[in-house]
C-alpha cells in the first residue's frame, strides 16, 4: 500500500489508568509480557504494507522514543518515508493531538500518500489494514471508522457507534462506560489525505480540541461515514481493569495464536534477553512468561514480563509483573499489577481484588 | 578505512560432519544452541563485547542459512559504516577459483581483506565453540609479551588431553616450546582452543609460505603453528579460565545444552556480557493449565501443554497435552503432539513428533531427528542415530 500513510496518536484515557500512566502515555504501557501497546498499531500498519508512519509526540514521550528509536525493529528505518516524529510545540492548553496534527499538517500534505490511517495506539489487535482500505473504496465513504463489539461491561471512556444496515454510521456517543455488545470505536480512522487536511484545519481553526467530538460528531451530516467491524480480538486499554483483563485474555491460546502467530508478526524492540530458566521447584500454569525470567516458585494465571525473578516458595496468581521485577522468597501476590523494577521482599503478602487489582508503582521496594 | 588495531577472522566454513544429521542442510556455526542462539553467536558476541568491530566471517559449506542469519550484522551491533561483519565466501579470480583448502588457506585467500582493513593484529577464531571470553585481555597479554603469536589455551582433564592439540610451555614465562597434536603421552594439559592472535605481518609471511607449499594441508594446527615454532618465533599461551566447550559432536552438543540447566549455569546469558542473536518477532511463551516445566530453558513463541523436564526448547515449539519431553533439545518450530514421548534426544527444526510417538535415546547414544522429519507412532524409536 504505497499510497497510504499512517499517523499514530499516543494519547488515551490516562486518568483511568492511574499510576500505570503517570510516567508514560497509554501507547507506551507494557503489555502481554514483552510489548508496548503501540506495537500492535505500528506492526499492523507495517505488515499491511504501510511504510510511512508519523508519530504525534505527546507529553511524557521519552519511553516512546526509547522504544521506537529509528523504527528499525518495525522495518521503518528507511531512506524514503519510514518513521517520522511529529512534535507538538503548543503550550499545555494547546497540546491536544488535534493541535499536534494541525501543526504538522504540512507533513501530511507533503506526503505522496493518497490515504491516511489515523490511529490511536491504545488498543490491542492484529489487523490487516488492507481490508479496511478495500472496504473504504467499495463504500465510497469519506471517512471509515473501525469498531468492534464490546466483549464485556467495563468502566472506561468509549465512543459507541450506531450503524445502519448498509454500514453507515448514524450516530456516535461518548460514554464513560462500555456495555457488552456495543459498537465501540477502536480509534482507527481512514480517509483521503485531503479530507483529513480539511477536517483538521477547519476543526482546529474554529476552536475545536477533539477530533472525534468537534470534528466528527458535530459534523456527522457533512461527511459520509462508514463503520468497519473488526471481528477479531480487540482490547482498548482505557482503564486499569481493561488493562488487567486484556492481559489475562491473552492467556487464552486462541487469542495468543490470533495476535502473535499469524503471518503478521507483532514487532517490538528487541532486548536480547536469554530464554526463561525454570528451576527444579518451578510450577507455572496458564501463564505467559517473557524471556530472561528465572523461576523457582509458583506462577498461575499470570503474565510475567522480561527479566522477572521469582524466588523459591513464591506464589503468584492473577498478576501482571512487569520487566525486571524481583519477587523474593515466600512472597505471595494475588490480583496485583507490579510496574517495572518493583522488588517484593521476603514473606510479603500482597492482595488486590478480582475487580480492583492492586497497582505497585514503578521501582517501588516493598 | 581507518587504521585498525585488531581484526577478527571467524572460520565458519566447516561442515561439522560429526554433527551428522544436524549439518545436512546448514553449516555447523549455524546450528542452534541454548534455546535461542546459534553457535556463531558466541564468537560474534565476544567480538562485539570485546570492542572488535571488524569481523570477517569465512563461509563455505552450505552458507545460505548462515548468510541469511548474519544479515547486515545488526543483531550483534556490527552493522557499522566503518567496519562491521564482512562475509567472506570463496571467490573466483582471473586464474580460476579455489575452495578454501584448509583453515590457513581460508585466511590466505582473504589477505586482500586484511590488507583493506589494515590491522596491527589478526585474531583467528573458530565458529564452533561455546564460551564467553574477553579477547581484549588476550590482546593486552599478547602486546605485553611482545609476542609474534599468542594461542588461547584451556586446561583440560589430563585423561582427555590426548584428544586435543596440546601446548607445552616454559614454566618461567609461559612461552610455547612445543605443540603436540593429540599426543599419546601428553606433557601438559593445556589444550589449544583454536584461538590465535598474530602480528599481522608475521602471519602474512607464514601464510604466503604455506600457500606455496604443495605438501601442506594448509591448516593452522598442523602446518602454520609448527612452522612458526620451528623458526623459534615468540609464541605465548594465554590461559582462559571459564566455561569452554567444543560442540563438534552430537554428544558434546547435547551435553553443552544440558550444562545450561545446572543450578549454577556455567555462565549467565543475562549478565552485561550479552550473547546477542537474531531475534524473530515472537511473543512470550505460554504454559497451559496442565503444563509442568522444571529444570529447563524455554524460548519465545512456544506453547507448552505437556511436561518438560531437563530440556532446552527453542522458539515456536509446541508440546501437546500429555506429551513428555525429558533430557532433550528441541529446535525451533518443532511440534510434539499429544502423548508423544521424547527422551535423550536432539530434535532439529520443523519436525513433527506425531501423537503417541516415541523418540528415545540414552546417555551416550543421543537420538537425533533431522530437520523437517515427521515421526509417527508406529516407527518405534525412529530417528535413532548413534552419535
Amino acid at each position: 500500500m504505497g499510497n497510504v500513510m499512517g499517523i499514530i496518536r499516543l494519547d488515551g484515557a490516562n486518568s483511568m489508568l492511574k499510576e500505570l500512566c503517570e510516567h508514560r502515555p497509554v501507547a507506551a504501557l507494557p503489555i502481554a509480557g514483552r510489548y508496548r501497546i503501540l506495537d500492535f498499531a505500528v506492526s499492523s500498519l507495517v505488515n499491511s504494507g504501510i511504510g510511512h508512519v508519523g508519530v504525534l509526540v505527546s507529553k511524557k514521550a521519552r519511553p516512546v522514543f526509547d522504544h521506537l528509536r529509528s523504527g528499525k525493529d518495525w522495518d521503518l528505518a528507511r531512506h524514503r518515508d519510514g518513521l517520522a516524529y511529529l512534535p507538538n510545540d503548543g503550550d499545555n492548553g494547546n497540546a491536544t493531538p488535534l493541535a499536534g496534527l494541525y501543526q504538522n499538517i504540512d507533513f501530511v500534505m507533503r506526503s505522496s500518500a493518497e490515504y491516511v490511517f489515523l490511529v490511536q495506539a491504545d488498543t490491542v489487535y492484529n489487523i490487516d489494514f488492507r481490508h479496511i482500505l478495500l472496504f473504504h473504496q467499495n463504500t465510497g465513504a469519506d471517512i471509515t471508522m473501525v469498531y468492534s463489539k464490546a466483549r464485556e461491561d467495563l468502566p472506561g471512556e468509549a465512543a459507541s457507534m450506531q450503524i445502519a444496515e448498509n454500514g453507515k454510521v448514524t450516530d456516535i456517543a461518548k460514554r464513560m462506560t462500555s456495555t457488552k455488545g456495543s459498537n465501540d470505536f477502536m480509534g482507527i480512522y481512514l480517509m483521503r489525505k485531503d479530507t483529513l487536511v480539511k477536517l483538521v484545519t477547519s476543526t482546529f481553526e474554529r476552536g475545536g480540541s477533539s477530533m472525534l467530538v468537534d470534528g466528527i460528531i458535530r459534523h456527522m451530516d457533512d461527511f459520509s461515514i462508514y463503520g468497519y467491524e473488526h471481528k477479531g480480538f480487540s482490547a482498548r486499554i482505557n482503564s486499569t481493569m481493561a488493562y488487567f483483563n486484556a492481559n489475562k485474555a491473552i492467556l487464552n491460546p486462541d487469542i495468543w495464536n490470533e495476535l502473535f502467530m499469524s503471518d503478521f508478526p507483532i514487532h517490538t524492540k528487541t532486548k536480547d534477553a536469554a530464554p526463561v530458566q525454570y528451576k527444579n521447584t518451578a510450577k507455572v500454569t496458564n501463564s505467559l512468561i517473557g524471556n530472561g525470567c528465572e523461576i523457582y516458585g509458583e506462577v498461575e494465571d499470570s503474565v510475567l514480563f522480561r527479566g522477572v525473578k521469582v524466588a523459591e516458595g513464591v506464589k503468584i496468581k492473577d498478576c501482571i509483573i512487569m520487566e525486571q521485577c524481583q519477587i523474593e522468597q515466600y512472597a505471595m501476590l494475588r490480583d496485583v499489577i507490579c510496574d517495572k523494577n518493583v522488588v517484593v521482599s521476603e514473606d510479603q503478602w500482597l492482595k488486590g481484588a478480582e475487580n480492583y487489582p492492586l497497582i505497585i508503582a514503578k521501582s517501588t521496594v516493598i | 578505512m581507518s587504521k585498525t588495531t585488531c581484526v577478527a577472522m571467524i572460520l565458519a566454513g566447516g561442515q561439522g560432519s560429526r554433527l551428522g544429521a544436524l549439518t545436512k542442510k546448514i553449516a555447523k556455526p549455524a546450528v542452534p544452541f541454548g534455546g535461542k542462539y546459534r553457535i556463531i553467536d558466541f564468537p560474534l558476541s565476544n567480538c562485539a563485547n570485546s570492542g572488535i568491530d571488524k569481523v570477517g566471517v569465512l563461509t563455505q559449506y552450505r552458507p545460505l542459512e548462515l548468510h541469511n542469519y548474519l544479515g547486515t550484522g545488526d543483531a550483534w551491533d556490527l552493522d557499522k559504516s566503518n567496519g562491521g561483519v564482512f562475509i567472506l565466501p570463496p571467490y573466483a579470480r582471473d586464474k580460476g577459483a579455489d575452495w578454501y583448502k584448509g583453515t590457513a588457506d581460508a585466511i590466505y585467500q582473504n589477505l586482500n581483506f586484511i590488507d583493506m582493513v589494515d590491522p596491527e593484529y589478526v585474531l583467528v577464531l573458530s565458529g564452533d565453540h561455546i564460551y564467553t571470553m574477553d579477547y581484549a585481555k588476550m590482546l593486552a597479554a599478547h602486546r605485553a609479551n611482545k609476542a609474534d603469536a599468542t594461542i588461547g589455551v584451556f586446561e583440560v582433564p589430563w585423561d582427555e588431553a590426548p584428544r586435543f592439540g596440546i601446548m607445552n610451555t616454559d614454566p618461567k614465562d609461559g612461552h610455547i616450546v612445543e605443540f603436540e597434536e593429540k599426543p599419546a603421552k601428553p606433557k601438559s594439559n593445556l589444550a589449544s582452543m583454536g584461538i590465535y592472535i598474530f602480528n599481522r605481518d608475521f602471519l602474512d609471511k607464514y601464510l604466503r609460505e604455506d600457500a606455496a607449499d604443495d605438501n601442506s594441508s594448509h591448516d593452522f594446527g598442523k602446518n602454520i603453528i609448527p612452522a612458526m615454532l620451528n623458526d623459534k618465533a615468540r609464541m605465548f599461551s594465554y590461559a582462559f579460565e571459564g566455561y569452554w566447550k567444543d560442540v563438534g559432536t552430537i554428544e558434546s552438543l547435547w551435553q553443552a545444552n544440558m550444562d545450561l540447566l545446572q543450578d549454577e549455569p556455567p555462565f549467565s546469558f543475562n549478565s552485561a556480557w550479552r550473547i546477542y542473536s537474531n531475534n524473530p518477532s515472537l511473543p512470550p511463551h505460554y504454559l497451559g493449565k496442565d503444563a509442568k516445566v522444571t529444570c529447563s530453558m524455554l524460548n519465545e513463541g512456544s506453547m507448552i501443554m505437556g511436561e518438560v523436564d531437563h530440556s532446552v526448547l527453542f522458539s515456536g515449539v509446541k508440546i501437546g497435552k500429555g506429551a513428555k519431553v525429558t533430557n532433550s533439545v528441541i529446535m525451533p518450530f518443532t511440534v510434539v503432539e499429544e502423548n508423544a514421548v521424547i527422551d535423550h534426544a536432539i530434535v532439529a527444526q520443523n519436525c513433527v513428533i506425531a501423537a503417541g510417538a516415541h523418540v528415545a535415546g540414552s546417555d551416550g547414544a543421543i537420538a537425533v531427528v533431522p530437520e523437517g522429519e515427521t515421526i509417527v507412532a508406529e516407527q518405534a524409536n525412529a530417528g535413532q542415530q548413534v552419535s
